[in-house]
Parts: structure tokens; sequence; C-alpha cells
């Protein structure tokens, strides 16, 4: 389904998106900060958002969680519109902003976000959440004696803790040491096993590209790119250094891919092929050094060269108005 | 129970919590031992130097004059608290966390109302009550309507913490707490002159304190309150001078008026619900 299409038309709340939002627009005074965006996050789905500072993110996560008003445009979360409050019961949330009762203590806060969820949680497992992001031990310490690090742990937490279906991430390592980082990515990907649906904004994008399953890339306040990471990096290339190239053999490259040389050094761009038929890439690449051997060209070394997501993004930001990779936001594949 | 109920209730509680653990309590408990201190010194010299009679009239306007010095610590106490309870939340980005919960805005704020409420209500109650007991043991002087004195105490500084609260979703915590003590004191002040206009027989004066209690029923509440603690002979000692006095009222208030006082705190909150529901996070 396309963020086009209202999903309430397919299911129940059930089954219906984790979040669903079409042309969503909020200006603040003078500054038009979302111009129109939609996107979706389907249940179970781990989605990444990208983009620059002042991007408009966070603004649309806000709008997503009813947090802020958008001036035109519609929000369903789990299936509910996002103003009525019940939608936002099989949600977790940490914000950009996290800051937490100071003079509460880190299980008394974990405490009272159970208690509005609406969610039984036993104590136990309050307990566990805590343990899961690392404060086992200071569930009876004052937040306001935590460094920035442990109340962005304790945020997390604190979105955990009433099981939902959805948990929204906005900067989640902002305040982490490397460790830190490393355990969010265990907790996402841990999140992905049981099927909780993730919204991960973060400008860590080798974190990104690590746990997401899709990734939406919002520029300006409008989505500039969207897709699955497979269709945002899909144009894999390969460098060959080669000696003797005859003009068949130059042929016979051509054929693979569009050809750029410098020197010895022959760069392929390998057209995507079609999804689930990306394992041993078709074949291609044993067939062409067969082919280049039997040609009489001397192969030194081949080698793929992988576009990593950060210079998609950074091709994608720099080279807004008809890049060639730039896959607008209609064209996204449906899933 | 319905969830937004149960959830008024939790940050009715939260608030409560927030009062005591930031040591508002010990501040505000530490201020009334001060004050009781000093007036139960004053009354028992009071009663020591006057006779029996002399010393219930003085008393009563003594004991008028020292509950607005408890009023005062009230109003300060609640309308300093709501600011940062509300405004600060806001601002800091601690509502963020809440307000993304199933929580209707109007439940969260009613539940702050209601806790600040509850606070400020039950310190004015059990400080004024203390006072009247010190005033007891020092001149023998007790109250002709302690009860209704306590309760009109307890409504005004519900008002203004209403008041404040109404101002905390729209400006910073700051400013939010020095204009409804700013007010707060501008109405007392429009109640005086209001009352020396009435004395003078002045209906252009005398309407200035009529219209300011319309406009903030604090000190119309406060002089009911005054009417409910004061000896009535004291009125009598007074004579035509005594509107003009600002620490002896000539009437209670009207039910009208406990009506209308009923009606502005709903329609403050309705203002400031409406207003929280709209704004951007």
């Amino acid at each position: 389904m396309s963020p086009g299409e209202h999903p309430t038309a397919e299911g129940s709340p059930a089954t219906s998106p984790a979040v669903w939002c079409s042309h969503l627009r909020k200006r603040f005074r003078r500054h038009q900060a979302v111009h129109d965006v939609s996107l979706q996050v389907g249940r179970g789905e781990v989605v990444g958002l990208l983009g620059p500072n002042g991007a408009g993110k966070t603004t649309v996560i806000k709008m997503l969680l009813g947090l802020v008003r958008p001036d035109s445009g519609e929000v369903l979360l789990l299936g509910r519109p996002v103003d009525d409050p019940a939608a936002r019961a099989g949600v977790g949330y940490l914000p950009e902003l996290f800051r937490y009762q100071p003079w509460l203590t880190a299980a008394e806060v974990v405490a009272l976000h159970a208690r509005l969820s609406g969610a039984s949680v036993p104590a136990a497992e309050q307990r566990d959440r805590l343990a899961l992001v690392g404060l086992g031990q200071r569930g009876d310490d004052r937040v306001g004696g935590f460094s920035k690090g442990m109340q962005q742990r304790l945020g997390l937490a604190v979105a955990l803790v009433a099981r939902p279906a959805f948990v929204v991430l906005d900067e989640p390592t902002s305040a982490l040491d490397p460790v830190g980082r490393a355990d969010v990515r265990d907790v996402v990907l841990g999140l992905r096993e049981q099927g909780t649906a993730v919204l991960l904004n973060s400008h860590l994008i080798g974190e990104v590209e690590r746990v997401c399953d899709r990734v939406v890339i919002l520029d300006r306040g409008r989505v500039a790119a969207a897709g699955t990471l497979a269709e945002l990096l899909g144009q894999r290339r390969l460098r060959l250094e080669l000696s003797g190239v005859t003009a068949a053999a130059e042929q016979r490259l051509a054929a693979t891919g569009p050809v750029e040389r410098e020197g010895d050094t022959w760069t392929v761009a390998l057209t995507a092929l079609p999804e689930g038929d990306q394992g041993d890439d078709g074949g291609r690449v044993p067939a062409l050094v067969r082919d280049l051997a039997a040609l009489g060209v001397a192969v030194h070394a081949v080698e793929p060269v992988r576009v990593s997501l950060e210079e998609r993004l950074l091709g994608i930001l720099r080279h807004p108005d008809g890049h060639p990779d730039a896959q607008p936001q209609h064209q996204e594949a449906s899933r | 129970m319905s969830h937004q109920l149960r959830s008024t209730g939790v940050i009715a509680l939260l608030t409560l919590r927030e009062a005591a653990r930031r040591k508002v309590v010990l501040a505000l408990a530490a201020l009334t031992v001060l004050l009781l201190g000093l007036a139960g010194w004053g009354f028992w010299r009071l009663g020591a130097e006057l006779t029996s009679g002399e010393a219930r009239v003085a008393a009563s306007q003594v004991l008028n004059l020292v509950l607005f010095g408890l009023s005062l610590i009230a109003a300060l106490g609640t309308a300093f608290l709501t600011g940062p309870t509300v405004a600060g939340e806001t601002e800091s980005g601690a509502a963020l966390a809440v307000l993304a919960r199933p929580v209707r805005r109007s439940a969260y704020l009613l539940g702050k109302w209601l806790g600040l409420a509850v606070f400020g209500g039950t310190y004015v109650v059990v400080a004024a009550f203390a006072l009247c007991l010190v005033v007891l043991w020092a001149v023998g002087y007790w109250p002709p309507d302690p009860v209704a004195g306590l309760l009109l105490l307890a409504g005004q500084t519900v008002v203004l913490l209403t008041l404040a609260l109404l101002l905390s979703t729209a400006v910073s915590p700051m400013a939010s707490g020095v204009v409804a003590v700013g007010l707060f004191g501008a109405t007392w002040i429009s109640g005086v002159v209001g009352g020396v206009g009435s004395a003078l027989g002045n209906e252009g004066v005398a309407r200035v304190g009529e219209v300011s209690r319309v406009v903030l029923p604090t000190d119309g509440l406060w002089r009911g309150a005054m009417h409910a603690f004061q000896d009535p002979t004291a009125l009598a000692a007074m004579g035509q001078g005594a509107e003009a006095f600002p620490f002896l009222s000539v009437s209670s208030p009207t039910p009208l008026y406990l009506l209308w006082s009923a009606v502005w705190v709903a329609m403050v909150l309705w203002v400031a619900t409406t207003a929280f529901a709209r704004k951007d996070l």
C-alpha cells in the first residue's frame, strides 16, 4: 500500500499500519517546517527517518503522535485517528528532548508511565525494562542525579514499558557512548524480532543501515526519497583492474552496464536486479570475468564497490533535482 | 473508572508528590511556623497590655492582618508552584513523554489543577486554623464563623491557582507566577481603594473595588473570610470608617457571589484546557 491510500479502506485497526500519514503540513510563524509529508510504517517494520538538521523530522514525529497539530493532513496511529487518545495506548516514545521528573526515582518514572499507558505491567517486568537498558542497579536513585546518557537510557525503558506495538525513537543515541549505542541497536533488533514496529530518527546512518528495513529521507520538510535499503542502494558497482583490453572486451564490459575508465581501472555499474535475485548477483560477475579472460584480457583485480547509505543520502540531499539515482516518493515500491 | 479519570488522579497525586519532594511543603511549613510564632508573641503582648474587651477588638483585626500574611504565602506558594509544574514541564520536555501516553490534555491539566488545589487549600486551612488556636491561647478570642472563613480562604487560593494555571499554558513559568501574584495584589489594592470610596460615599471610586472583585474573585472571597473571622463588635467600634479599613469587612459574600466565583473557576479552567489542547509541544 502506498502512503497515498487510506489504510482503513483495507483493514481493521488491528491490521492497519503502525502509523500512516498523508499530506502533512505545518507552519511555525513564518517558517514552513513541513511542506507535504506522507509516509507509513507497517506493523513489525523498522523504518529509519533520515535527513539534515531542520528537515522537519522531529516535527513530523510529533505530528504522528498528536503532540503537534498539523495545519493540514491526516494521521492514523495504529488504525485510529491521532486525536483519539486511545490511539496512543500501544505507542512507546523516546523524545529527542528527553526529560523526566527529576524528583522521582527511575523505578517511579517507569511505574508512572506504565500506569498512564493503561496497561497492567507487573513490577518485575518494569524492573526488567530498567535492566534491559542498563539501569537495573539504579532503579531507586532519583532521576535528578542521572547523567544525560542515563536519562536517555531511562527514556528508552519508558518507551518500552507498556509492551508497545509501535515504538518511536527520536535520536535515541544522541547522549550515549559507543557501548550505549550498541545497546540501543540491540534493543531495536530485539523489537524487530518480536514484531514491534519502530520509527527511528537518527543521524547515525550506520545505525539506521544496520537495523532498518526501510528508510524515509526528509529534506526541507518534504520526502526526498523513500524505499527499502535494497531499493535505495540498488545500484552496485564493480571495479576491475585490467590490461590488454580489446575492442571486443570493451563491448563485453559495456553489455554489463555503464562503464567508466580511469587508466587501467574500469568501473562498471551493475543495473539493479529484480528483488529476490540478488544472492549471487545472478552469476553476472563470474561470467564477466570468465568472458574477459577468454577475450585475452589480463584481470588483475575485481572489487565490488558498495554504495553506502551515507553516500546515497548525500547524493540525494546535494542533488535534490533530477539526480539520476533519486527515487521520488511517489515511485516508492509498495510493500 | 475511565482511563482519563484515573489519569487525572495519577497526575494529581504526582503533583502532590512533586510539592513534597521539591521541599515546597518544608519551605511553607518553616514560613508558617515563623509567622505563627511572631503572631503568638504579638497577641500575647496585646492580651497583656490591653483590657480583655479592647484585646478582643484589637485581636480580631490583627488576626485578619496575620491571615492576610498567610494568604499571601499561600498565593505566592501556589502561583510559583503552578508555573514550573505546567509551563516548566512543557518547556523542559518532561510533558512530551507523558502526553504521548493515552492521556487527554484536559485530563492532564485537570490533574495538575486538582493536585495544586488540594495542596494549596489544605495548606491555607491548616495554617489558618493553627493561627486561630494561637489567638485563642493568647487572648481568648475565637472567631464567630471559623469554618466559613477557612473555606473562603481555601476558595481564594483555588481561584488564584486557577488563574496561574491559565497563565502557565500561555507564558513562561516565571512570568505566569509573577503575573498571577501581581494581579492578586492589584485586586486587593483595588478592593481597598473601593472600600475607601464607599466610606467617603464616592460611588465612582467604590465601583473600582466592585469591578475588580468580579473580574478576579480573590479579593471578594478574602473579604468574606475576614468577615467570618472578625469580632462583630469591631465593626461597631469603627463605625462609618470601617469600610475604609483594609483589615475589616462589612459584609459576608452573597450566595450569588459564591456561585459566580465557582463559575469563574470553571470558566478559566475551561479556557486553560482549551488553550493547552491546542498548544504545540
